[in-house]
Order: C-alpha cells, then structure tokens, then sequence
C-alpha cells in the first residue's frame, strides 16, 4: 500500500536544527535503501505560493502570505509499506527524532493511504476484523 | 485497540527494525542464521511484553537488548561447541555490562551486511523454493504463516523448509560468508532469479485471493531496491528493479470493474502508475549507463525492462515504437533464445511493418515442439491471417487454438473470433 505523510505545524518559522536535519537524513538514507521511501520533499513558504479558490460560485486566485492558515504543510513523504500499522510505526520513529532533538517543536504527521483497488481490500479486511 | 490491534502494531515496529537487527546480530555473531532465529525470539518476546508495557520509545534498543541477551544465553549453552562463538559470548557480555546504550549497537550502515544477508538467504546452494522463503524472511521480515499464506501452502511446509535451508547453510560453513568481489554477478543471477520469481507469483494472482498474494509484487520490489542499493554496480540488479516498478506501473489497468483481465493494448493509460514509471524508467537508464554505452552487457532483465519501457512511454498503442520493440526481441532471442520470445518478436513486426511480415515469423514456428499445445501460437497466427483477408484459414487456425486453451475465458473469446472469421469468410 502506498502511503502519504504530511508534516504539518503550527509554527512555520521554526525550522529544523542541524541535528535533526541530520536524523532525518539519517532515516531517510535507510528508509530509501530500504526500498521503502519512494518520493520525498520539502516545501517552501506558503508566502511564496497562492491559492486558487472556488466560494459561492466565484473563482479568486490570492496570493500569499495567508494570515487565516493555523496548520502549514511543511513536506511530504511517499512510502510504498505494508499495512497501515506498518505507516504508522515509520512515523512513530520519524516524530521521535523530532521529539528527541526539537523538543519545544509541536506539529502533526499525517498518514493517508493513497486510493488504490488494495487499499480498499484492506479496509473491507479492517471492517471485516471489527465485525 | 483489540488485542489483535496490538498484535499488528507490534509486528510492524518489529518490521520497521528488522533489517537492522538482523544485520547488526549477524555480524556480531558472524552467524546469519542465528542472528534470524534471534531476532525472531525478540519479536516473540515482544509480542510477550508490549502489551502490557506499550511500545517503548525506541523500539529497536529494546528488541536488540532482547536479541543480545538471547544471543549470550545461546552461547553459553554451545559454548563447548567453537571457540570463536566463546569470544563473542565474552565481548557481549562486557558490553552488556559497561554500555547500557543498545541503541548505539544499532548499525545504520547496514550496507555490506545487508550483502551478505541476501546473498546468503539466495545461496545458490538452496533449493529455489527455500531461497524464496529464506529471502521472504530474512529479507522482507515476513513470519512463516505470511509466507505460507502468499504461496498457498501449509505453514508447517514453510517452516520445514526455513529450518532445513538454515541448517544446510550451518553444516556447509556458510553461515557467514560473503561472496568475492569477482564472484559478484554470478551470485547475482540466483538472488535475481529469486526476485523475479517472487514478483511474479504476486503478478499472476487472481483477485479474490488472499491479500498477501498480490503483497508479493511489493515485497519483490523492495528487494529489488535494496539490491541496487547494496550492489550498485550491477547493470542487471537496475534492469530487474525497471522491469519490476514498469509491470508494476501498470497493476490498476489491468484488470476492469469486474477483474476480468485487461490486454496491455486495451489498458486506460490514464490508470498508469506515473510516479512508478519515472522510477522504472530512471533505473533502465541506470541499468544502461552501467552496461556501456553501446548496450553490449544488456542482459536478460534489462532487455526486457527496455521492451516494456516502450510501452509506458508510449501515450497510446498506435504511438508505441513497435519498431525498436522488434529489435529489443530480436537482441532478447539471441540472448535467450525461445520461441515464445520469437512469437513477441512477430506480434512487435506485425504492428511495426504489417501483417505479412509478422505471419512469415509466427509461420516458422508451426511445428516447433515447445509451442505444439501453446494456444497463443495460433492466437497471434489468426490474428494476422484475419488481418490479410485470409478468412477461412483465420477460422481454422483460431479454433484449432480455442480448443488449446486452458482456460474457459481465453477459449470463449477466442471461439468467438473464430467465428467472426466465419462471418467474414461467408460474407
């Protein structure tokens, strides 16, 4: 199953210290070799991207900074893994090393499945196990 | 969470260290087999404790203490047995002594362990069904019961052959040995061999089959990105991981709402994977820069990593460059030679020069021993017969396959072309 994570924070301005820059590289190096990390990247500052916005009908493209966002995407990452205990373990250990080395930092790491005909399999296996 | 939760989550930490366990263990122990064996204990043992503990925060240091004192505990007891196991045994328990941080025990640079490991779980020496389930284990991290449940056979079978396979490496010292820088490809050929093996066995499941089956493809995938990882020198070990993520690319068009199955020319497109065609088709470039510039060491798996790359670059069948698939055929079948690569040969000349020039290939392999019960033979030869107007032997041809093939979908529709053929021939 393929999987999305999202790493997203309320404080944008708060980038990553050396050292878990370096974890991180760390990890993704493995991950990578492990043939498990597919696809990766940061992005940059919403104030340098814009939204293209359809509301009551009306098209409006705004550029940014944009005051009302709470939560800022600040990378993503694409994981070809097993099951979705198997995603969320590899963001348990991805958001450990923040933790370790960041420890004022707050954020959040998303784990989305992408839609595939196997990914609705497991959740017909997921209800079927709850039922 | 039900226990059945817990369980699921403590299997995927363990997967997740795994491949750092084992590789960590065996060169401490310079034991592979062991170090598997130990680092299954660990999972066991955690499967034990976690449920009551929760998971710790550094899954890994835990399992390896776990792993470690097992490791001594198996030591003492065979401490008679070799000397060299007796200064292991010493050193880990130093260690264990004066160095609290297992974590530090940990190898992140697993590479040429990692070698080691898959050239030893793919020893040539081993049958083909015990590498497969050697490499399913200590490669991907799957329990003997995923194993047995992806190829449909008992677990007992599984585990015998697991147990037999490690016991074999033991009482042939090769329990620990790396295979020389020159003896590097031809090593190479059986783990790929295993690797294709395993792809293809998740390629050909049927749905509705147990979801582990299909797993394999991923599994096989993974593989083969860590090989090209641990042997980045291998134009081979690129060409399989291309042919992989290529037929991979293409998994949710092959089959329609109904999983009826879907011939690569009828395939939506659109339902290609993209992200796995830039990846296929980044390691075919790799594969190719390793092999030379004139392509002379293209081998088996590159060759036919570059015929299905055709495919994928292709926006439509009538765009596909049918011509230089003829080639790619053409260079495959010299260098394995086959009569159904000869019989693909034909299908890329019929689309690429026309149809008499495809049935003149197809028509040399009538009587060609290997081919006498092959319903696609006459499948491809009524194809072409009925595309030159050559009605009444179109319909001859496809019945006589129809009545070849093993499978009633296959028979049905070409039953069917058989009588248009008919039609055609009277009208």
């Amino acid at each position: 199953m393929r999987f999305m994570y999202i790493v997203t924070s309320p404080q944008p301005n708060q980038y990553p210290t050396p050292a878990l820059m370096e974890a991180i590289q760390k990890l993704a190096d493995r991950e990578i070799k492990a043939g498990r990390m597919l696809d990766s990247g940061g992005l940059m500052p919403v104030s340098m991207g814009a939204q293209v916005k359809v509301a009551n009908g009306k098209l409006s493209v705004v550029d940014g900074p944009f005051v009302e966002a709470k939560e800022l995407i600040g990378g993503y990452a694409i994981f070809e893994l097993r099951d979705k205990e198997e995603a969320v373990a590899a963001a348990v250990e991805f958001m450990q090393l923040h933790k370790e080395h960041m420890p004022h930092w707050e954020g959040t790491c998303e784990v989305r499945s992408f839609a595939s005909p196997e990914a609705e399999m497991a959740c017909q296996v997921e209800a079927r196990v709850a039922s | 969470m039900t226990a059945a939760d817990i369980h699921r989550t403590i299997l995927a930490v363990w997967r997740n260290e795994q491949p750092r366990l084992v590789t960590s263990l065996s060169r401490m122990l310079r034991d592979v087999p062991l170090a598997e064996d130990l680092t299954q204990e660990a999972l066991v043992a955690a499967l034990e404790h976690w449920p009551a503990t929760g998971v710790p925060e550094k899954p890994g240091a835990w399992l390896m203490a776990t792993a470690k004192r097992r490791a001594v505990d198996h030591l003492r007891r065979g401490r008679m047995l070799a000397h060299k196991h007796d200064m292991v045994a010493r050193d880990m328990e130093q260690e264990q002594q004066t160095v609290p941080d297992f974590d530090a025990a940990l190898d992140d640079d697993i590479g040429d362990e990692l070698l080691r490991l898959v050239f030893t779980a793919c020893h040539p020496l081993l049958s083909q069904e015990a590498r497969v389930a050697l490499a399913l284990r200590m490669i991907c991290g799957l329990t003997t019961e995923e194993i047995a449940r992806a190829f449909l056979v008992p677990d007992t079978t599984i585990a015998q052959r697991i147990v037999r396979a490690k016991r074999t490496l033991s009482e042939s010292g090769l329990a620990y040995e790396t295979p020389r820088r020159e003896e590097l490809s031809e090593r190479l050929a059986s783990v790929l061999e295993v690797v294709y093996l395993i792809f293809n066995e998740g390629y050909t499941a049927a749905r509705g089959e147990h979801w582990l089956r299909p797993q394999l493809c991923n599994e096989a995938l993974r593989m083969g990105r860590v090989l090209v990882s641990i042997a980045p020198h291998e134009p081979e070990a690129f060409g399989l991981l291309a042919l992989m993520e290529l037929n991979a690319s293409r998994t949710a068009a092959r089959t329609d709402a109904a999983g009826e199955p879907v011939l690569l020319t009828d395939q939506n497109r659109a339902r290609w994977d993209r992200l796995q065609i830039r990846r296929g088709l980044q390691a075919l470039r790799r594969a190719r820069e390793l092999a030379g510039v004139d392509g002379a060491a293209e081998g088996f798996y590159v060759l036919q990593a570059a015929i299905i790359a055709c495919h994928a670059e292709a926006a439509s069948v009538g765009e596909t460059d049918w011509g230089r698939i003829s080639e790619l055929y053409a260079e495959l079948a010299k260098r394995a030679p086959s009569p159904v690569v000869e019989l693909n040969r034909a299908v890329a000349v019929g689309m690429a020069e026309g149809p008499a020039a495809g049935l003149a290939i197809a028509d040399r392999l009538v009587g060609e021993p290997a081919l006498k019960s092959y319903h696609l033979l006459g499948s491809v030869r009524g194809d072409f017969l009925q595309k030159l107007g050559r009605f009444e032997q179109a319909r001859a041809t496809l019945e006589a396959a129809a009545s070849l093939a093993a499978n009633d979908r296959e028979r049905e529709l070409l039953q069917r072309r058989a009588a248009e053929a008919a039609a055609a021939s009277r009208g």
